[in-house]
């Protein structure tokens, strides 16, 4: 097999987004001691959402929101106990072989040297992939060599390097590459730059732009800093607790923000502006916890604005305007909310 | 005086990558270390007299003499003197080593590549198998290891393939649990998940990626297990329970020599140094290998 029948080819044109994951749920089942009660982790709970081919999908939450866990299901790292992933017009199980998704979708983890074997060069850590999938041995050495040139780490005096003599820059670009070097469609960006020093993590994002352009590449986003979101999304989703509370256009979003835990989120967000003061009380607590979480509405423990209508019901998500959707009683006119815009 | 700044300032032209690897690198690290050094000298000494024991002009050890019993040290011709029997213990004590070193360094080898293979199961499947493994091994766990290796080679009746195989029984757990432990650890690092995202297999992955970081710290392990193993192996032929007269073996000199040691306790006592200096050396080693190998330094 060459290097250039790695990739998937094209299936569904260009209008089918690349990936569509329908109510996917990731359950763990616990036990509270040896003996203790059977209980389930509501790690992800029906999740849908889309990417098209070509754009940036951003990924906000707080930690355990369940961004992490998603991902891992969208590359088959964690099996997921319900839903369905559609990859480019082909189902994951039906057409659509876990190998074969893996080719096509790659993911680049937050620790930078955690995710680097220690006793291999990150020439070998780059060519595994290709080699593990039939490319010849050489031929992955030509793969490796070609994308430390464009991750801009000279071949030539890096690629004899072990992961501990280089920067959590440079290592970081290595997992980039090691992820590049299966040819895939989409890349997982799970709090990628997260761990790296501002102007490391700036770098890395130019980077990952113009590998963007120069790849033809997807991206989802996962972060959990609206500032590097903002510069590198197209469209945002917002998590809370295992579900999807909004997700729209990331101009749109920064602009307006419809459920109250996406404007809670953003008012957090530190300005440059010093005189810009907070107008929202920051949120109070930390979420509650994924085994059981809250009845009806999962935020209306913390929310604001919350009514007995939102303890009792699970609101529907309501199209807002071009591709904005966001799950709240209060923008949905039928729900009876007493804040609901009629 | 230009040049060296330009030298210093232009680093350019770095030699390609550093060439020596990661063998190179431990072995750059053990040579600044002069214990170790001094420790894996002994070693070898011991190892290479055990080795080429016919070569180097010693006496016959099984030949002894009535008229010369119990030579104190520093006798003419028998430089380390003579045990019970007249034999000359420098030579007894060299031909020992041949059987000690075995009965001392084969069961770990076997426990080694058992309890690594085992380990490796239990901490990369996980789930039942893990359950099965060990918990099987923390039966064992509940004797002390000397005990168990009285009773299996007790059981098994004496003799040296049987002290070889109850020794061997005895360190397969601890190995075991060590290897599942190191095992769990790194597999549930980023870079197997990363492995397993670009589609390879799971013996794949454990070749790759999983042994070469697993085998330092179980190496290690099993090399101070050796000094364990050769204590229970004495031990054992000390109990009469492996090795048997008259074969020269440190720990059944120890038990034959026992009784003169109110004649001539020097003599009586050079079996039980041999085994503590090789231990000691065993151990000093191991420790100074667990530094070395250690990458992220």
């Amino acid at each position: 097999m060459s290097a250039s029948e790695m990739g998937l080819p094209d299936k569904g044109g260009p209008r089918q987004p690349l990936v569509i994951a329908r109510d996917l749920t990731c359950h763990f089942p616990v036990r509270a001691g040896a003996f203790g009660p059977k209980k389930v982790v509501r790690a992800v709970d029906g999740v849908s959402f889309s990417i098209a081919k070509g754009e940036t999908l951003g990924v906000v939450g707080e930690s355990g929101c369940g961004k992490s866990t998603t991902a891992r299901l969208l590359i088959g790292l964690t099996p997921a106990t319900g839903g369905k992933i559609i990859y480019d017009a082909q189902e994951l199980g039906e057409e659509l072989s876990l190998r074969d998704l893996r080719r096509g979708v790659q993911m680049v983890f937050q620790d930078s040297f955690a995710s680097l074997n220690p006793r291999l060069t990150i020439e070998e850590s780059i060519a595994f992939g290709p080699k593990v999938n039939g490319v010849d041995a050489a031929e992955a050495r030509r793969i490796a060599r070609d994308l430390l040139e464009r991750i801009g780490l000279d071949p030539a005096r890096f690629a004899g390097r072990y992961p501990h003599e280089l920067s959590g820059g440079q290592r970081q670009r290595v997992n980039i590459g090691r992820a590049l070097a299966m040819r895939p469609r989409l890349v997982i960006l799970d709090e990628a730059v997260s761990a790296l020093d501002k102007s490391v993590e700036a770098q890395v994002l130019n980077l990952l732009t113009d590998l963007r352009r120069d790849f033809d590449l997807t991206y989802m986003f996962i972060s959990h800093d609206l500032n590097v979101v903002r510069y590198i999304s197209d469209r945002l989703m917002v998590m809370y607790l295992g579900e999807v509370v909004e997700v729209g256009p990331a101009e749109a979003l920064y602009e307006r923000q419809a459920h109250p835990y996406t404007a809670a989120l953003f008012s957090a967000m530190p300005s440059m502006d010093p005189y810009a003061r907070t107008q929202v009380p920051p949120l109070a607590g930390d979420p509650p916890n994924p085994i059981d979480p809250p009845s009806g509405c999962r935020f209306h423990t913390r929310c604001p604005f919350a009514e007995d209508l939102c303890a009792s019901k699970k609101p529907r998500a309501v199209t807002l305007g071009e591709g904005h959707q966001v799950a709240c009683h209060m923008r949905d006119p039928a729900s009876g909310h007493g804040k609901a815009a009629a | 005086m230009t040049d060296t700044t330009q030298t210093a300032v232009l680093p350019a032209e770095a030699p390609a990558a550093p060439a020596r690897g990661y063998w190179g690198g431990v072995w750059a690290r053990l040579r600044r270390d002069p214990v170790t050094l001094v420790c894996g000298a002994v070693l070898g000494l011991l190892v290479l007299s055990a080795l080429f024991a016919p070569y180097i002009g010693l006496h016959d050890p099984y030949q002894g003499s009535m008229v010369s019993r119990l030579k104190p040290i520093g006798t003419e011709g028998h430089i380390l003197g003579t045990d019970e029997l007249g034999r000359d213990m420098l030579a007894r004590l060299i031909y020992g080593g041949r059987l000690t070193l075995f009965l001392g360094i084969t069961p770990v080898v076997a426990a080694f590549v058992i309890g690594t293979t085992l380990g490796l199961i239990a901490g990369y499947v996980g789930g039942w198998a893990n359950t099965v493994i060990m918990r099987t091994v923390d039966v064992f766990f509940a004797f002390p290891s000397v005990l168990l290796a009285i009773a299996i080679s007790g059981a098994l009746g004496a003799g040296i393939v049987n002290s070889l195989v109850s020794l061997t029984i005895v360190f397969i757990p601890p190995i075991t649990r060590v290897a599942e432990s190191v095992t769990a650890s790194v597999r549930q690092l980023d870079y197997v998940d990363a492995a397993r995202a670009s589609g390879a297999g799971d013996f794949t992955i454990v070749r790759v990626h999983v042994l070469g970081n697993v085998m330092g710290p179980i190496f290690v392990y099993a090399t101070s297990l050796t000094s364990v193993c050769m204590i229970i192996a004495a031990g054992l032929s000390f109990l009469g329970l492996g090795v048997k007269p008259p074969e020269p073996e440190w720990g059944l000199m120890l038990n034959t020599l026992r009784t003169a040691i109110y004649i001539n306790p020097w003599v009586a006592a050079l079996p039980g140094m041999m085994i503590f200096v090789t231990s000691l050396c065993l151990n000093l080693m191991s420790d100074g290998l667990r530094s070395a190998m250690n990458v992220r330094q």
